[in-house]
């Protein structure tokens, strides 16, 4: 009997933090998180009914069918019942995950647009570092016998190339608003996690592969990135932040970049 | 095989101490001694829960037998966070292995399925103990791990190379501590199959007469089916086990790519891939889901049944959703990998197929709740945590429609949303299907019944605990909060989420003290316990007509006769309101 009651409060108690937003999503400063947010609410919304009726079912049977002394139904089932809800269940089901697939489309199986900003994304323990090609709008060679992270070569560019010299490689992730952003995803070491709560998006990093991230920032601000991808005893510290900048701050700001590289290889 | 009334003498009682208890080959020894590793194991992985617990919220604090036990690992007192990450992987391989594995499977169902299907023992006596004896030695491996230089591993109960196949440049306890964490797995992999032949033969070859495949117990159905998912998941983490072995120590390249730079020194592989690892552990990893649930599942059934007084709700129903999980749960694995770099048209087929595997858990959460419709339902401890299992099923249950679809898993992956989810379902549901088994079949398995007081104590405290455990992992997760994190010191956003974390630690010292009330019952009962009948909660099935303890050959070398289904409960016109399975006179039919 208590159980009854018991189940019903932590029912109530748990659709209220939900529906209050308690512990919540940061606001989204994408287009693909606002569709993100409504697919969420959507997938609550028919959970949460769900979820609500199959636990008040349980406390109402723990009630209803106490041992009073009468006698137990014999049964044992209904084929009708049966077929029912295995169907609802299966629509219900199938449906959410069809709904969903636009939202994950849109992130992964589009093409990125032409004018997309080019950023190479490197995850190491227990740091990020970012690559932009530099003016001449390419990203010159590398060699990992010449990564050094303490003079600031963490993708081991090669000066000899040309292309190479004018890379500017930072430790944070720097865009302009509403202009998208093509990311390439690689990790020299281990596993790591590139993870924006404000995007919705989360992609590995992993060792021999380049894997593509496309998004769009259209909110300036600086938003966390945490490694989300268990990758060694510093994993909790590997933080950098996305910095959204408005067009001309980011013209500013690779302008600066471009000036201090080549007063640095004046001989 | 005119007469049921047949000798059989497999084995005859042995006699001396060791042959007795130690090297035994009866099942139900066996099955107990699987049982006590599990109960060793669970209270090893609990203690490090709550220490890893304490670290989150008080990470500088010092205390001093924190160095005694790990001193490097915690000198001054003061836990390192490469020590949380031990403890991490130490606790979640403990728990997925060697309980959440081994108790229901190989601690009950060596106990009761030969009990419940009416044979003497298991079909291979001998590799019965001989599994025993592997497990045993996996986790003497595994606990060692805690006592070579470096430690512990840190790379997580699912061992994702680079990190774990590189050494120890990637960081400590990735040296030796990896390599015994692998010889353990492989060891247990080895155990899970012997078992599992044990079990799938057992089933088709030893049932009593009479005993159809459909008037087995729902317990003999999850068994088998489990029993079939050990078979063809483990054989698959062996090999990649060995794999990952051979990486680590003989230079190969299976899970390493070219250019691998780890700790300023490059690294000579090429040619494999990391995903593989995943694909290969997930093809073992996500049965092993079920392999720890199904059992669970079928005891959940029997036990609402039994004390609801009725037939089980869609028995044909439950078995085929059984079946269905069972093969389904092969052909999911991909969505543990939505964010991993795998082709994202994959993630949509997977993703459909997870959703699919949804359907027959739904139809078992609607048979209980169809059960207990109508029902005259006692109250007793194993019910009340049988009907503990189907909220938590139902909860944990739910979580999963987010983390199945790979647009939510976007963001959701690797938060304490699935740390909740996971733990709500295969974690603690998991659990409360095993205390529904030691507290309905300990009469059984000791001659002596457990406190009920106590018992009911138990329950609703850990009922409670558990809930506020891991509800509010759910709320920090939807805020984004990621998992295996020693401290939120360096992130302003989990700053925020401190005073959630704050709560579920002491949740889970309260939870954890709890325990302590059912160790003492459990072993108190043993020795103190009132006598238990043959059949004290009036059950149907075949392990209820011999004595308590059963003899050495079960049914005294007359083997029963089995007449009908295992769930006939409040039939009308009958005198008591049940029939055994093996009586034979009855009024009415089925």
């Amino acid at each position: 009997m208590p159980l009854a009651f018991i189940v019903w409060a932590f029912a109530i108690v748990i659709v209220y933090v939900f529906l209050a937003r308690l512990w919540w999503f940061p606001p989204p400063i994408n287009q693909h998180g606002i569709i993100y947010d409504q697919h969420f609410l959507s997938t609550l919304l028919v959970t949460g009914v769900i979820f609500f009726l199959a636990q008040l079912a349980l406390g109402y049977v723990i009630v209803r069918y106490r041992d009073r002394g009468q006698r137990a139904v014999y049964s044992h089932g209904n084929n009708k019942l049966e077929v029912l809800w295995t169907s609802a269940a299966a629509v219900l089901f199938i449906g959410a995950v069809l709904a969903s697939t636009r939202v994950y489309a849109g992130v992964h199986l589009g093409r990125p647009p032409e004018n997309a900003l080019r950023v190479e994304v490197l995850g190491k323990q227990f740091a990020w570092s970012f690559r932009y090609p530099g003016p001449d709008g390419k990203f010159g060679r590398t060699d990992i016998k010449l990564i050094n992270d303490a003079g600031g070569n963490p993708f081991g560019l090669d000066d000899t190339d040309p292309a190479a010299r004018d890379d500017i490689v930072t430790s944070a992730l720097r865009v302009p608003v509403g202009t998208p952003v093509r990311l390439t995803l690689k990790s020299r070491d281990v596993i790591h996690n590139f993870f924006v709560r404000e995007l919705r998006l989360k992609q590995d990093l992993v060792p021999g592969m380049e894997i593509p991230l496309v998004f769009q920032a259209d909110k300036t601000g600086v938003y966390e990135i945490p490694c989300s991808e268990l990758c060694g005893l510093g994993h909790h510290q590997m933080r950098s932040t996305l910095e959204v900048l408005t067009a001309e701050e980011f013209r500013r700001w690779e302008q600066a970049q471009v000036e201090q590289l080549r007063q640095l290889q004046q001989p | 095989m005119s007469s049921p009334v047949t000798h059989h003498a497999v084995h005859a009682a042995p006699k001396g101490f060791l042959r007795r208890y130690i090297f035994s080959t009866d099942h139900k020894v066996i099955g107990k001694q699987y049982y006590l590793l599990a109960l060793f194991s669970v209270f090893v992985g609990m203690l490090l829960s709550v220490l890893m617990r304490y670290h989150m919220i008080y990470p500088d604090a010092k205390v001093s037998w924190f160095e005694k036990l790990w001193p490097t690992g915690a000198a001054g007192g003061i836990m390192t966070p490469e020590l949380y990450l031990s403890l991490m992987t130490m606790h979640g391989t403990i728990m997925v292995f060697f309980v959440l594995t081994t108790a229901p499977q190989s601690g009950f169902g060596n106990y009761f399925l030969p009990l419940q299907i009416g044979a003497e023992d298991m079909a291979f006596p001998v590799i019965n103990m001989l599994s025993f004896w592997t497990t045993f030695a996996a986790l003497v491996v595994l606990l060692a791990a805690f006592f070579v230089p470096g430690g512990a591993p840190l790379s997580g109960w699912t061992a994702y190379p680079p990190l774990s196949a590189v050494g120890e440049i990637a960081g400590p306890g990735q040296g030796t501590g990896q390599t015994l964490w692998i010889l353990s797995i492989a060891l247990f992999c080895a155990a899970s199959l012997m078992g599992a032949i044990n079990f799938i033969a057992t089933t088709i070859d030893l049932r009593a007469k009479g005993m159809t495949l459909m008037r087995m117990p729902l317990t003999c159905w999850a068994w088998f089916v489990t029993a079939i998912l050990s078979l063809l998941g483990f054989a698959v983490l062996l090999a990649a086990g060995i794999l990952l072995l051979l990486d680590r120590t003989a230079g190969t390249s299976f899970f390493l790519p070219a250019g691998l730079v780890v700790n300023d020194q490059i690294l000579n592989h090429k040619g494999g891939s990391p995903l593989l690892w995943q694909h290969l552990f997930w093809f073992f990893g996500h049965p092993e889901v079920y392999i720890a649930i199904l059992p669970g599942m079928g005891l959940t059934s029997t036990v609402l049944s039994v004390f609801a007084r009725k037939p089980i709700f869609g028995y044909r129903a439950m078995v085929y959703a059984i079946l269905a999980i069972g093969f389904l749960g092969f052909l999911v694995w991909g969505h543990h990998m939505f964010v991993s770099g795998m082709n994202p048209y994959t993630g949509i087929a997977f993703s459909v197929l997870t959703m699919a595997i949804g359907v027959p858990s739904a139809i078992k959460t609607f048979n209980w709740i169809g059960t207990l419709w109508g029902a005259r339902i006692r109250f007793t401890t194993p019910m009340l945590f049988a009907l503990g299992f189907v909220s938590l099923f139902v909860t944990g249950g739910i979580s999963g429609i987010f983390l199945g679809q790979p647009a939510l898993d976007l963001y959701l992956h690797d938060t304490y949303f699935v740390v909740g989810h996971f733990h709500m379902i295969m974690g603690v549901a998991a659990i409360f299907g095993i205390f529904a088994g030691t507290y309905y079949w300990f009469p059984k398995m000791y001659g002596r019944m457990m406190n009920e007081t106590l018992g009911k104590i138990h329950f609703y405290l850990t009922f409670i605990g558990v809930y506020a455990i891991f509800t509010p992992m759910h709320f920090v997760g939807v805020a984004g909060n990621p998992r295996r994190y020693p401290n939120f010191k360096e992130f302003e956003f989990l700053g925020e989420l401190l005073p959630v974390h704050t709560f579920m630690t002491h949740a889970a010292f309260f939870t954890a003290a709890a325990q302590l009330i059912f160790l003492f019952n459990f072993f108190w009962s043993m020795k103190k316990g009132a006598k238990a009948p043959v059949n004290p909660w009036e059950a149907t099935t075949l392990e209820w007509t011999v004595p308590s303890p059963p003899p050495h050959d079960n049914f005294g070398g007359r083997l029963p006769e089995v007449y009908r289904g295992a769930y006939e409960y409040s039939v009308p016109g009958a005198e008591k309101d049940y029939l055994m399975q093996n009586e034979p006179a009855v009024a009415v039919k089925e």
